[in-house]
Protein backbone atom coordinates (compact mmCIF):
# COMPACT_ATOMS: atom_id res chain seq x y z
CA UNK A 1 0.00 0.00 0.00
CA UNK A 2 1.79 3.50 -0.84
CA UNK A 3 0.02 5.42 2.45
CA UNK A 4 2.49 2.84 4.16
CA UNK A 5 5.37 4.03 2.45
CA UNK A 6 7.64 5.98 5.43
CA UNK A 7 7.56 9.74 5.02
CA UNK A 8 10.18 10.66 2.44
CA UNK A 9 11.17 7.29 1.88
CA UNK A 10 11.20 5.13 -1.25
CA UNK A 11 7.32 5.16 -2.79
CA UNK A 12 6.20 1.53 -3.62
CA UNK A 13 4.39 0.90 -6.64
CA UNK A 14 0.91 2.74 -7.01
CA UNK A 15 -1.90 0.15 -7.75
CA UNK A 16 -4.58 1.63 -9.73
CA UNK A 17 -6.85 -1.19 -10.28
CA UNK A 18 -9.18 -1.58 -7.60
CA UNK A 19 -11.55 -2.49 -10.40
CA UNK A 20 -10.08 -5.66 -11.21
CA UNK A 21 -9.25 -6.53 -7.21
CA UNK A 22 -10.00 -3.88 -4.23
CA UNK A 23 -6.64 -4.65 -1.65
CA UNK A 24 -7.84 -6.40 1.28
CA UNK A 25 -9.68 -3.72 3.88
CA UNK A 26 -7.94 -3.58 7.03
CA UNK A 27 -11.11 -4.94 8.71
CA UNK A 28 -11.27 -7.79 6.90
CA UNK A 29 -7.99 -9.23 7.47
CA UNK A 30 -8.04 -8.58 10.84
CA UNK A 31 -11.95 -10.90 10.38
CA UNK A 32 -9.93 -13.24 8.18
CA UNK A 33 -7.51 -14.02 10.78
CA UNK A 34 -9.36 -14.58 13.43
CA UNK A 35 -12.00 -16.60 11.95
CA UNK A 36 -9.20 -19.04 10.71
CA UNK A 37 -8.69 -20.49 14.06
CA UNK A 38 -12.67 -20.83 14.74
CA UNK A 39 -14.77 -21.59 11.21
CA UNK A 40 -12.59 -24.42 9.99
CA UNK A 41 -16.02 -27.06 11.22
CA UNK A 42 -19.24 -28.00 9.41
CA UNK A 43 -21.84 -25.75 9.86
CA UNK A 44 -24.55 -28.25 9.64
CA UNK A 45 -22.71 -30.62 12.40
CA UNK A 46 -24.27 -30.14 15.53
CA UNK A 47 -21.23 -30.28 17.94
CA UNK A 48 -19.91 -27.02 19.63
CA UNK A 49 -16.62 -25.90 16.51
CA UNK A 50 -19.86 -26.91 14.04
CA UNK A 51 -22.33 -24.66 15.98
CA UNK A 52 -19.24 -21.86 16.43
CA UNK A 53 -18.81 -22.04 12.42
CA UNK A 54 -23.02 -21.79 12.00
CA UNK A 55 -22.83 -18.69 14.18
CA UNK A 56 -20.26 -17.19 12.19
CA UNK A 57 -21.94 -17.86 9.01
CA UNK A 58 -25.75 -16.92 9.79
CA UNK A 59 -23.89 -13.79 11.49
CA UNK A 60 -21.70 -12.82 8.17
CA UNK A 61 -25.15 -13.26 6.59
CA UNK A 62 -27.28 -10.78 8.93
CA UNK A 63 -24.18 -8.36 8.52
CA UNK A 64 -24.11 -8.40 4.20
CA UNK A 65 -28.41 -8.21 4.53
CA UNK A 66 -27.90 -5.48 6.66
CA UNK A 67 -25.21 -3.61 4.23
CA UNK A 68 -27.35 -4.31 1.22
CA UNK A 69 -31.19 -3.70 2.79
CA UNK A 70 -32.09 -7.23 2.28
CA UNK A 71 -33.83 -9.77 4.94
CA UNK A 72 -30.81 -12.30 5.93
CA UNK A 73 -32.56 -15.39 4.29
CA UNK A 74 -32.30 -13.40 0.81
CA UNK A 75 -28.47 -13.86 1.15
CA UNK A 76 -26.26 -16.78 -0.17
CA UNK A 77 -22.24 -17.12 -0.26
CA UNK A 78 -21.09 -18.45 -3.42
CA UNK A 79 -17.91 -19.09 -4.03
CA UNK A 80 -17.05 -15.94 -6.30
CA UNK A 81 -18.85 -13.29 -7.96
CA UNK A 82 -19.17 -15.11 -11.15
CA UNK A 83 -20.75 -17.80 -9.68
CA UNK A 84 -23.06 -15.80 -8.12
CA UNK A 85 -24.23 -13.85 -11.62
CA UNK A 86 -24.25 -17.57 -13.63
CA UNK A 87 -27.08 -18.49 -10.65
CA UNK A 88 -28.32 -15.82 -10.26
CA UNK A 89 -29.22 -15.05 -13.72
CA UNK A 90 -29.72 -19.00 -14.84
CA UNK A 91 -32.21 -19.60 -12.25
CA UNK A 92 -34.64 -16.46 -13.60
CA UNK A 93 -35.14 -18.65 -16.58
CA UNK A 94 -38.84 -20.87 -17.08
CA UNK A 95 -37.37 -23.53 -18.80
CA UNK A 96 -34.70 -23.97 -21.56
CA UNK A 97 -36.32 -21.64 -24.23
CA UNK A 98 -36.36 -19.04 -21.96
CA UNK A 99 -34.66 -15.67 -23.64
CA UNK A 100 -32.26 -13.49 -21.88
CA UNK A 101 -31.54 -10.06 -22.57
CA UNK A 102 -28.57 -8.44 -21.46
CA UNK A 103 -27.18 -4.75 -22.28
CA UNK A 104 -24.12 -5.29 -24.83
CA UNK A 105 -21.79 -3.99 -22.39
CA UNK A 106 -22.53 -6.15 -19.12
CA UNK A 107 -19.32 -8.29 -18.00
CA UNK A 108 -18.48 -11.52 -20.04
CA UNK A 109 -20.11 -13.52 -16.89
CA UNK A 110 -23.42 -12.56 -17.77
CA UNK A 111 -22.78 -13.28 -21.39
CA UNK A 112 -21.25 -16.76 -21.23
CA UNK A 113 -24.20 -17.57 -18.95
CA UNK A 114 -27.02 -16.09 -21.63
CA UNK A 115 -24.63 -18.00 -24.04
CA UNK A 116 -24.70 -21.46 -22.23
CA UNK A 117 -28.12 -21.11 -21.62
CA UNK A 118 -28.96 -22.25 -25.06
CA UNK A 119 -31.35 -19.97 -26.52
CA UNK A 120 -29.65 -17.63 -28.74
CA UNK A 121 -29.55 -14.09 -26.17
CA UNK A 122 -30.91 -10.90 -26.82
CA UNK A 123 -28.07 -8.20 -26.90
CA UNK A 124 -29.80 -4.56 -26.32
CA UNK A 125 -27.45 -1.61 -27.75
CA UNK A 126 -25.94 0.95 -25.63
CA UNK A 127 -25.43 4.97 -26.66
CA UNK A 128 -22.03 6.48 -26.75
CA UNK A 129 -21.53 6.59 -22.71
CA UNK A 130 -22.61 3.17 -22.53
CA UNK A 131 -26.05 3.40 -21.00
CA UNK A 132 -28.44 0.89 -22.15
CA UNK A 133 -31.81 2.14 -23.38
CA UNK A 134 -34.64 0.83 -20.61
CA UNK A 135 -36.80 0.20 -22.94
CA UNK A 136 -34.24 -1.75 -24.88
CA UNK A 137 -35.38 -5.36 -24.54
CA UNK A 138 -38.09 -6.67 -26.21
CA UNK A 139 -39.13 -10.16 -26.60
CA UNK A 140 -36.70 -10.96 -23.45
CA UNK A 141 -38.22 -13.38 -20.96
CA UNK A 142 -35.39 -12.52 -18.25
CA UNK A 143 -33.47 -9.49 -18.34
CA UNK A 144 -29.36 -9.21 -17.16
CA UNK A 145 -28.75 -5.80 -16.48
CA UNK A 146 -25.47 -4.36 -14.34
CA UNK A 147 -26.10 -1.60 -11.52
CA UNK A 148 -22.72 -0.31 -12.81
CA UNK A 149 -20.83 -0.42 -15.88
CA UNK A 150 -16.99 -2.24 -14.76
CA UNK A 151 -14.82 -0.87 -17.26
CA UNK A 152 -16.17 2.78 -18.01
CA UNK A 153 -18.07 3.70 -14.78
CA UNK A 154 -21.77 4.77 -16.08
CA UNK A 155 -24.69 3.62 -13.93
CA UNK A 156 -27.58 1.39 -15.80
CA UNK A 157 -31.54 2.84 -15.80
CA UNK A 158 -31.82 -0.43 -13.44
CA UNK A 159 -34.83 1.41 -11.56
CA UNK A 160 -36.53 2.39 -14.71
CA UNK A 161 -36.45 -0.60 -16.77
CA UNK A 162 -39.88 -0.90 -18.25
CA UNK A 163 -40.87 -4.70 -18.90
CA UNK A 164 -44.23 -6.47 -19.27
CA UNK A 165 -44.91 -7.84 -16.13
CA UNK A 166 -43.39 -11.11 -15.39
CA UNK A 167 -40.10 -10.69 -16.46
CA UNK A 168 -37.84 -10.95 -13.76
CA UNK A 169 -34.43 -8.83 -13.84
CA UNK A 170 -31.21 -9.69 -12.60
CA UNK A 171 -29.11 -7.30 -11.46
CA UNK A 172 -25.27 -7.71 -11.75
CA UNK A 173 -24.25 -5.30 -9.00
CA UNK A 174 -20.51 -6.95 -8.77
CA UNK A 175 -18.89 -3.42 -9.55
CA UNK A 176 -21.06 -0.93 -7.40
CA UNK A 177 -21.32 -3.21 -4.11
CA UNK A 178 -20.07 -1.04 -0.91
CA UNK A 179 -19.62 1.06 -2.84
CA UNK A 180 -22.69 3.15 -4.27
CA UNK A 181 -26.50 1.86 -2.53
CA UNK A 182 -28.15 -1.17 -4.42
CA UNK A 183 -30.30 0.25 -7.69
CA UNK A 184 -34.40 -0.72 -7.04
CA UNK A 185 -36.58 -2.78 -8.99
CA UNK A 186 -34.75 -6.27 -9.41
CA UNK A 187 -35.42 -9.77 -8.45
CA UNK A 188 -31.84 -11.43 -8.04
CA UNK A 189 -28.89 -9.57 -7.78
CA UNK A 190 -24.56 -10.70 -7.30
CA UNK A 191 -22.03 -9.27 -5.95
CA UNK A 192 -17.89 -9.98 -5.45
CA UNK A 193 -16.27 -9.66 -2.17
CA UNK A 194 -13.06 -8.88 -3.47
CA UNK A 195 -13.99 -5.92 -5.61
CA UNK A 196 -14.71 -3.99 -2.48
CA UNK A 197 -11.61 -4.94 -0.09
CA UNK A 198 -13.03 -8.91 1.20
CA UNK A 199 -10.97 -11.62 0.15
CA UNK A 200 -11.81 -13.15 -3.37
CA UNK A 201 -13.60 -16.78 -3.30
CA UNK A 202 -16.62 -14.91 -1.91
CA UNK A 203 -19.76 -13.94 -3.92
CA UNK A 204 -22.94 -12.79 -2.51
CA UNK A 205 -26.50 -13.70 -4.38
CA UNK A 206 -29.35 -12.34 -3.22
CA UNK A 207 -33.03 -13.77 -4.28
CA UNK A 208 -35.42 -11.65 -3.18
CA UNK A 209 -38.49 -13.54 -1.25
CA UNK A 210 -41.44 -14.53 -3.48
CA UNK A 211 -38.99 -14.33 -6.74
CA UNK A 212 -39.24 -18.12 -8.75
CA UNK A 213 -35.78 -18.98 -8.60
CA UNK A 214 -34.72 -22.76 -9.41
CA UNK A 215 -31.33 -23.66 -8.54
CA UNK A 216 -30.20 -24.16 -12.04
CA UNK A 217 -27.07 -26.14 -11.22
CA UNK A 218 -26.87 -30.05 -9.13
CA UNK A 219 -28.09 -29.50 -5.55
CA UNK A 220 -25.96 -29.82 -2.41
CA UNK A 221 -27.72 -29.94 0.68
CA UNK A 222 -25.90 -27.38 2.46
CA UNK A 223 -26.59 -25.50 5.16
CA UNK A 224 -28.24 -22.80 2.01
CA UNK A 225 -30.18 -24.51 -0.33
CA UNK A 226 -29.21 -21.97 -3.24
CA UNK A 227 -25.47 -22.60 -2.56
CA UNK A 228 -23.42 -25.66 -2.93
CA UNK A 229 -20.12 -26.57 -2.03
CA UNK A 230 -18.11 -26.43 1.98
CA UNK A 231 -18.83 -22.92 3.02
CA UNK A 232 -15.68 -20.99 3.89
CA UNK A 233 -16.62 -19.77 6.47
CA UNK A 234 -13.61 -17.19 7.55
CA UNK A 235 -14.03 -15.71 4.20
CA UNK A 236 -17.69 -15.02 4.07
CA UNK A 237 -16.84 -13.12 7.67
CA UNK A 238 -14.24 -11.58 6.44
CA UNK A 239 -15.94 -10.41 3.55
CA UNK A 240 -18.95 -9.07 5.79
CA UNK A 241 -17.04 -7.32 7.92
CA UNK A 242 -15.14 -5.43 4.96
CA UNK A 243 -18.67 -4.55 3.51
CA UNK A 244 -19.59 -3.21 6.65
CA UNK A 245 -16.62 -0.98 6.41
CA UNK A 246 -16.56 0.27 3.14
CA UNK A 247 -20.08 0.88 3.42
CA UNK A 248 -19.71 3.29 7.16
CA UNK A 249 -17.06 4.85 5.07
CA UNK A 250 -18.50 5.29 1.52
CA UNK A 251 -19.62 9.44 1.63
CA UNK A 252 -16.43 10.34 2.20
CA UNK A 253 -14.34 8.00 0.39
CA UNK A 254 -16.28 8.22 -2.61
CA UNK A 255 -16.36 11.63 -2.78
CA UNK A 256 -12.85 12.23 -2.58
CA UNK A 257 -12.16 9.50 -5.22
CA UNK A 258 -14.88 11.06 -7.04
CA UNK A 259 -13.39 14.41 -7.13
CA UNK A 260 -9.61 12.65 -7.85
CA UNK A 261 -11.37 11.05 -10.93
CA UNK A 262 -12.51 14.19 -12.06
CA UNK A 263 -8.96 15.89 -12.27
CA UNK A 264 -7.99 12.31 -14.04
CA UNK A 265 -10.78 12.74 -16.45
CA UNK A 266 -9.65 16.37 -17.09
CA UNK A 267 -6.10 15.93 -17.45
CA UNK A 268 -6.58 13.37 -19.91
CA UNK A 269 -8.48 15.44 -21.69
CA UNK A 270 -6.09 17.74 -22.36
CA UNK A 271 -3.31 15.45 -23.66
CA UNK A 272 -4.11 15.61 -27.54
CA UNK A 273 -6.61 13.04 -29.27
CA UNK A 274 -6.96 11.61 -26.08
CA UNK A 275 -10.47 10.36 -25.57
CA UNK A 276 -12.23 10.10 -22.21
CA UNK A 277 -15.07 7.69 -21.90
CA UNK A 278 -18.47 7.14 -19.79
CA UNK A 279 -20.57 9.12 -17.89
CA UNK A 280 -18.62 11.85 -16.36
CA UNK A 281 -21.65 12.58 -13.77
CA UNK A 282 -23.82 9.54 -13.41
CA UNK A 283 -20.90 7.09 -13.33
CA UNK A 284 -18.84 5.19 -10.38
CA UNK A 285 -16.81 7.27 -7.67
CA UNK A 286 -13.58 5.34 -8.54
CA UNK A 287 -12.77 4.46 -11.59
CA UNK A 288 -12.13 6.00 -15.15
CA UNK A 289 -11.24 4.76 -19.08
CA UNK A 290 -10.49 6.69 -21.88
CA UNK A 291 -8.21 5.84 -25.36
CA UNK A 292 -5.23 7.21 -26.70
CA UNK A 293 -5.21 7.48 -30.36
CA UNK A 294 -2.00 5.99 -32.17
CA UNK A 295 -1.32 4.27 -28.98
CA UNK A 296 -0.29 0.82 -28.23
CA UNK A 297 -2.60 -0.17 -24.78
CA UNK A 298 0.23 -2.99 -24.23
CA UNK A 299 3.07 -0.34 -24.24
CA UNK A 300 0.87 2.41 -22.30
CA UNK A 301 0.46 -0.32 -19.42
CA UNK A 302 3.79 -1.46 -19.77
CA UNK A 303 5.62 1.63 -19.75
CA UNK A 304 3.62 3.04 -16.97
CA UNK A 305 4.25 -0.41 -14.93
CA UNK A 306 8.32 0.43 -15.15
CA UNK A 307 7.08 3.82 -13.78
CA UNK A 308 5.16 2.16 -10.84
CA UNK A 309 1.75 2.31 -11.60
CA UNK A 310 -0.20 -0.22 -11.79
CA UNK A 311 -3.31 0.31 -14.14
CA UNK A 312 -5.26 -2.18 -16.75
CA UNK A 313 -6.48 -2.05 -20.19
CA UNK A 314 -9.06 -2.72 -22.46
CA UNK A 315 -7.43 -2.99 -25.30
CA UNK A 316 -6.69 -6.49 -28.02
CA UNK A 317 -3.14 -6.22 -27.31
CA UNK A 318 -3.99 -6.29 -23.55
CA UNK A 319 -6.27 -9.12 -23.74
CA UNK A 320 -6.06 -13.24 -23.05
CA UNK A 321 -8.66 -13.30 -26.01
CA UNK A 322 -6.55 -10.48 -28.24
CA UNK A 323 -9.91 -9.26 -29.18
CA UNK A 324 -10.63 -5.64 -28.10
CA UNK A 325 -13.07 -5.01 -24.82
CA UNK A 326 -16.98 -5.83 -25.91
CA UNK A 327 -17.64 -2.48 -23.81
CA UNK A 328 -15.60 -0.08 -25.88
CA UNK A 329 -16.98 -1.76 -29.07
CA UNK A 330 -20.61 -1.54 -27.97
CA UNK A 331 -19.91 2.23 -27.10
CA UNK A 332 -18.28 2.80 -30.18
CA UNK A 333 -15.19 4.56 -28.66
CA UNK A 334 -11.43 3.69 -29.90
CA UNK A 335 -10.51 0.45 -28.25
CA UNK A 336 -6.71 0.71 -28.59
CA UNK A 337 -4.67 2.73 -26.76
CA UNK A 338 -7.04 1.82 -23.73
CA UNK A 339 -6.45 2.69 -20.17
CA UNK A 340 -8.86 1.97 -17.23
CA UNK A 341 -7.80 3.87 -13.76
CA UNK A 342 -9.36 2.89 -10.90
CA UNK A 343 -8.41 4.10 -7.34
CA UNK A 344 -8.16 1.93 -4.01
CA UNK A 345 -9.55 3.57 -0.74
CA UNK A 346 -6.55 4.67 -0.16
CA UNK A 347 -5.04 6.38 -3.12
CA UNK A 348 -4.06 9.79 -2.52
CA UNK A 349 -3.86 12.74 -4.42
CA UNK A 350 -0.44 12.28 -4.93
CA UNK A 351 -0.39 9.37 -6.25
CA UNK A 352 -3.07 10.45 -8.44
CA UNK A 353 -0.59 13.98 -9.21
CA UNK A 354 2.33 11.61 -9.57
CA UNK A 355 0.44 9.61 -12.79
CA UNK A 356 -0.83 12.71 -14.19
CA UNK A 357 2.53 14.05 -14.46
CA UNK A 358 3.94 10.86 -16.25
CA UNK A 359 0.86 10.25 -18.29
CA UNK A 360 1.80 12.44 -21.22
CA UNK A 361 5.23 12.16 -21.99
CA UNK A 362 4.19 7.84 -22.17
CA UNK A 363 1.88 8.56 -24.28
CA UNK A 364 4.31 11.16 -26.58
CA UNK A 365 6.92 9.03 -26.68
CA UNK A 366 4.80 5.85 -27.69
CA UNK A 367 3.43 7.57 -30.90
CA UNK A 368 7.03 9.49 -31.56
CA UNK A 369 8.41 5.62 -31.77
CA UNK A 370 5.47 4.83 -34.31
CA UNK A 371 6.80 7.79 -36.22
CA UNK A 372 3.66 10.04 -35.27
CA UNK B 1 -19.08 -1.55 -53.10
CA UNK B 2 -17.90 2.26 -53.43
CA UNK B 3 -14.86 1.01 -55.99
CA UNK B 4 -11.63 1.88 -55.55
CA UNK B 5 -10.66 4.42 -53.65
CA UNK B 6 -8.13 6.94 -54.09
CA UNK B 7 -5.62 5.61 -51.57
CA UNK B 8 -5.82 1.62 -51.03
CA UNK B 9 -3.79 1.33 -47.57
CA UNK B 10 -3.08 -2.56 -47.26
CA UNK B 11 -2.33 -3.63 -43.75
CA UNK B 12 -3.26 -7.53 -43.93
CA UNK B 13 -1.35 -8.94 -41.05
CA UNK B 14 -0.73 -5.81 -38.91
CA UNK B 15 -2.31 -5.64 -35.13
CA UNK B 16 -3.82 -2.41 -33.33
CA UNK B 17 -2.83 -0.21 -33.45
CA UNK B 18 -1.07 -0.48 -36.74
CA UNK B 19 -3.93 0.10 -39.63
CA UNK B 20 -5.37 2.91 -37.33
CA UNK B 21 -1.96 4.79 -37.52
CA UNK B 22 -1.10 4.06 -41.18
CA UNK B 23 -4.42 5.61 -41.57
CA UNK B 24 -3.60 9.06 -39.72
CA UNK B 25 -0.38 8.76 -41.34
CA UNK B 26 -1.67 8.99 -45.03
CA UNK B 27 -5.02 10.51 -44.77
CA UNK B 28 -3.07 13.67 -45.98
CA UNK B 29 -1.69 11.96 -49.59
CA UNK B 30 -5.89 12.29 -51.06
CA UNK B 31 -7.33 15.33 -51.41
CA UNK B 32 -10.50 16.82 -49.50
CA UNK B 33 -13.76 14.58 -50.71
CA UNK B 34 -11.08 12.09 -51.80
CA UNK B 35 -11.64 8.14 -50.28
CA UNK B 36 -9.10 6.00 -48.31
CA UNK B 37 -9.38 2.12 -47.65
CA UNK B 38 -8.01 0.51 -45.07
CA UNK B 39 -8.17 -3.24 -45.32
CA UNK B 40 -7.12 -5.63 -42.42
CA UNK B 41 -8.15 -8.52 -40.73
CA UNK B 42 -7.62 -6.64 -37.60
CA UNK B 43 -10.69 -7.12 -35.77
CA UNK B 44 -9.98 -3.73 -33.49
CA UNK B 45 -10.48 -1.38 -36.73
CA UNK B 46 -14.25 -2.18 -36.92
CA UNK B 47 -14.65 0.02 -33.77
CA UNK B 48 -11.15 2.09 -34.20
CA UNK B 49 -12.01 3.35 -37.67
CA UNK B 50 -15.38 5.01 -37.24
CA UNK B 51 -13.91 5.94 -33.62
CA UNK B 52 -10.79 7.90 -35.81
CA UNK B 53 -12.78 9.54 -38.30
CA UNK B 54 -15.27 11.14 -35.36
CA UNK B 55 -12.10 11.99 -33.16
CA UNK B 56 -10.46 13.63 -36.44
CA UNK B 57 -13.77 15.71 -38.29
CA UNK B 58 -13.55 12.67 -41.04
CA UNK B 59 -16.10 11.03 -42.55
CA UNK B 60 -16.79 7.03 -42.15
CA UNK B 61 -18.45 5.88 -45.55
CA UNK B 62 -18.92 2.42 -44.24
CA UNK B 63 -17.45 -1.73 -44.39
CA UNK B 64 -17.04 -3.76 -47.38
CA UNK B 65 -15.42 -7.05 -47.99
CA UNK B 66 -12.01 -6.84 -50.59
CA UNK B 67 -11.63 -9.25 -53.43
CA UNK B 68 -10.24 -11.85 -51.02
CA UNK B 69 -12.76 -11.10 -48.20
CA UNK B 70 -10.64 -8.96 -46.01
CA UNK B 71 -12.88 -6.68 -44.56
CA UNK B 72 -12.10 -3.09 -46.07
CA UNK B 73 -12.87 0.32 -44.01
CA UNK B 74 -13.45 3.39 -46.26
CA UNK B 75 -13.02 6.62 -44.71
CA UNK B 76 -13.25 10.21 -46.88
CA UNK B 77 -11.23 12.95 -46.10
CA UNK B 78 -13.40 16.25 -45.26
CA UNK B 79 -11.79 18.35 -43.03
CA UNK B 80 -7.57 19.21 -44.40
Amino acid sequence: MTSAAPPGGPRGPVYLDSASSEPLHPTARETLLAALDRGYADPRRLHGPARDARLLLDNARAVVAECLGVRPDEVTFTSSGTEAVHRGLLGLRRGPAARIGYAAVEHSAVVHAARWAGTEPIEAPVDRLGRVDPEGFPGADVVALQSANHEVGTLQPVGELRLPAGVPVFVDACASMGRLPLPTGWDVLAGSAHKWGGPAGVGVLVVRKGTRWLNPFPGDDRVDERASGFENVPAALAAAAALRAVVSERDEVGARQFALVDRIRAAATAIPDVEVVGDPVDRLPHLVTFSCLYVDGEALVTELDRRGYGVASGSACTASTLTPSRVLQAMGVLTHGNLRISLTRDTTEEDVDGLLAVLPGVVRDIRAEAGL
Amino acid sequence: MTGPADLELDCRGMLCPLPVIELGKRIGEVPVGGLVAVATEDVAARTDVPAWCRMRGQEYVGEEAAADGTPRYVVRRVSP
